[in-house]
């Protein structure tokens, strides 16, 4: 217990260290650099006019899908690495209770193929 | 009291920013170098010479590169949201450091030696993502948004297999622990076993780090440079140092868990004349210049069949390969026991 | 332990404060920031427990992955501040109405609670066995545990089917590429070789 979180104190210090230098060279950067912005100079990239409109625009709905599907997966995964760690000591019968939850999930996964939902276009 | 404040808590602390420093100052001129490197193979690639004019062979140009975008003009859209503009690049550019803290470089010689090594890599680097979407957003610009959507859309699919990669270094390897991965690699090296399974890391990797072929969010000719146009000055150079530090990672990460990390090729004597260190840093510089040659060779992939890899073959390929190994272990009884 | 106490205040106060920031934020794009915030401190107060491997999923499925959506749908959706802040006072009465019905129920929750005199002075399974977090799940997750695992799975299959039905529209106009039939051309289907006299191709 005690040794677990000794473990972790490092992670914190690096943490703090790594973004202290993230922050670091931008604050200096901005205060060392010259600084003279004006109002074409801020304006959005675009071939030399003036955005028509706001640029967060609604987006195809395909990109929602591909983001539900990775969460599926993603659990799928998360349920697969305490398996894989303990797949000696719950044997035969931990193999065959994954197999049954990965058939499952195949299913689904052979639907998503057949309605074309991993396509693209 | 004082007495133990000082050997409980900041003599370990100041250990730990030692070695802290230790990584992340290597890492930074290895950073800068690759920058050079890829201009160097890419310019000879071509048949040219690349930079040659700042110190001798050019080795100076990083720095004076780095000194340039530091003393540029930081440029904050008008229309932009300042705060989570600036947060982007900084998120980015922590996140592809602090990977480095479970990364064993040596026996024991790893600034945070946790249980769940593995899982800590997984978790940081499906954090990437945020840094691009969060600086797409706040750009407000047409050509950051779509390169930042393309990129989300991109990594997580891609991300879903390398998982499943992972999955099944730890059935060969028993334990979430990168050292006791690393160790259980003495006898032979997981790419032997998990030939196809390194590939799909790999490849997986180049999609991650939004590299040729699959640097579609970035496509100079349709998104000028997608999700960081409007980047400039520090802002940039951090997305910039990110994406050559996430490649270091990958390749450091590729090299722990299907190389053998520190251990050599054979634990016979020329081979062991070489420390552990410096067999982890040439597997990591052998993998990334992987991806420097990937780039001068290929041509970039279409959105589509982007999405079709990723999906379609490298999902079922991994998620076969997980029950295939889980298979074959048991059915052999070649389960890695639990020391 | 006076550095885990300072560091267990300093994460709760992160936590509490990041859960005003989702409700207060304006810009809900910075409600979800403060969300992921939230999360990924929570995970920190895990860790602290002593339970890595949850803290470590947390941040990989909530934070990886949901509050991607989260941000995904959030980011993209043209809300109207002014309309969803003119319906306010007209909601006002049932939106107090059911917290009123809420606090009511936690307070009788809490009231009844009663922690069981054995728990008390048991010792936490990780502390006990000696096992890291993940094989101590691991270990019982499959066997013991089967049919709430199983259910996990079918519970995901109909996440996945009901997320293809809802989302799925197939553009209508598109060309796709067809692998299969590309690579089933041969030259003699795909090419014509024609004499053409000299003099009359035109």
């Amino acid at each position: 217990m005690k040794s677990l979180l000794v473990a972790y104190y490092p992670i914190l210090i690096f943490l703090i260290i790594a973004g202290g230098l993230s922050v670091m060279m931008v604050v200096a950067s901005l205060i060392l650099a010259r600084q003279r912005p004006d109002s074409e100079k801020l304006s959005p990239y675009e071939c030399g006019f003036d955005p028509f409109e706001n640029a967060r625009i609604r987006f195809d709905v395909r990109y929602y899908l591909v983001a539900i599907l990775f969460i599926i997966f993603d659990l799928e995964v998360a349920f697969l690495f305490p398996w894989a760690v303990s797949l000696r000591d719950i044997g035969v019968f931990g193999f065959v209770s994954m197999a049954i939850f990965l058939a499952v999930l195949t299913i689904g996964f052979a639907y998503e193929w057949m309605k074309g939902a991993l396509e693209w276009d | 009291m004082d007495n133990a404040l000082w050997t409980l808590y900041a003599r370990p602390a100041l250990i730990t920013v030692g070695e802290v420093l230790a990584i992340i100052v290597p890492l930074l001129v290895a950073v800068a170098y690759l920058t050079y490197a890829e201009r160097k193979i890419i310019a000879l690639s071509q048949l040219r010479k690349g930079p040659n004019v700042v110190g001798p062979f050019g080795l100076l140009q990083p720095f004076a590169d780095g000194l340039k975008l530091f003393l540029k003009e930081t440029v904050i859209p008008s229309g932009a949201s300042p705060v989570v503009f600036v947060i982007a690049p900084i998120l980015t550019f922590t996140l592809a450091l602090i990977a480095w803290a479970v990364i064993p470089f040596a026996p024991g010689a790893v600034v945070a030696n946790i249980n769940v090594g593995i899982l800590y890599l997984f978790a940081v680097s499906s954090l990437g993502v945020y840094g691009i979407i969060i600086a797409g957003w706040a750009s407000n610009s047409r050509y950051a948004f779509l390169g930042a959507l393309r990129s989300a859309a991109q990594m997580v699919s891609y991300e879903v297999a390398s998982g499943f990669v992972l999955v099944t270094v730890l059935l060969c390897a028993g334990s979430l622990n990168l050292t006791d991965i690393v160790l259980a690699q003495r006898h032979v090296w997981f790419v032997v076993p998990l030939l196809p399974m390194f590939v799909v890391f790999y490849v997986s990797g180049l999609a991650e780090t939004n590299r040729v072929p699959f640097d579609l969010p970035e496509g100079e000719s349709e998104l000028v440079a997608g999700y960081f146009v409007e980047y400039s000055a520090m802002t940039f150079a951090l997305f910039y140092l990110g994406e050559y530090a996430n490649i270091i990672l990958i390749s450091g990460m590729a090299s722990v868990l299907f190389l053998g990390g520190w251990l050599p090729p054979a634990p016979v004597v020329p081979f062991t004349w070489i420390p552990g260190p410096l067999w982890f840093a040439l597997k990591a510089a052998l993998l990334a210049f992987g991806f420097l040659w990937v780039r001068t060779t290929f041509p970039r992939f279409r959105y589509d069949q982007l999405m079709r890899l990723g999906w379609k073959v490298f999902l079922p390929l991994s998620l076969g390969w997980v029950f295939l190994t889980a298979a074959v272990l048991m059915g052999t009884g070649w389960l890695p026991g639990h020391g | 332990m006076i550095l885990e106490a300072i560091v267990f205040y300093i994460f709760s106060a992160v936590v509490v404060g990041a859960g005003v920031g989702v409700i207060a934020a304006r810009n809900p794009v910075h409600s979800v920031l403060f969300l992921i915030l939230a999360f990924f401190t929570a995970a920190g107060l895990f860790i602290l427990m002593g339970a890595e491997f949850l803290a470590f999923i947390l941040v990989i499925v909530y934070v990886g992955a949901v509050a991607v959506l989260f941000l995904f749908v959030v980011m993209m959706l043209d809300i109207d501040f002014e309309r969803l802040r003119s319906g306010f006072v007209r909601y006002l009465p049932v939106g107090a109405g059911v917290g009123l019905l809420l606090l009511v129920e936690l307070v009788l929750i809490f009231g009844t609670w009663e922690v069981a005199p054995k728990r008390l002075s048991s010792v936490p399974v990780y502390a006990r066995a000696r096992l890291t977090n993940t094989r101590a799940l691991g270990d019982i997750l499959y066997t013991r545990y089967v049919f709430a695992f199983e259910m996990a799975g079918l519970i995901l299959l109909v996440a996945m089917i009901g997320a293809i039905i809802l989302t799925l529209r197939h553009r209508t106009e598109v060309r796709r590429q067809r692998i299969a039939a590309q690579l089933a051309r041969t030259p003699k289907e795909s090419v014509e070789v024609v004499k053409v006299p000299i003099g009359e191709g035109a």
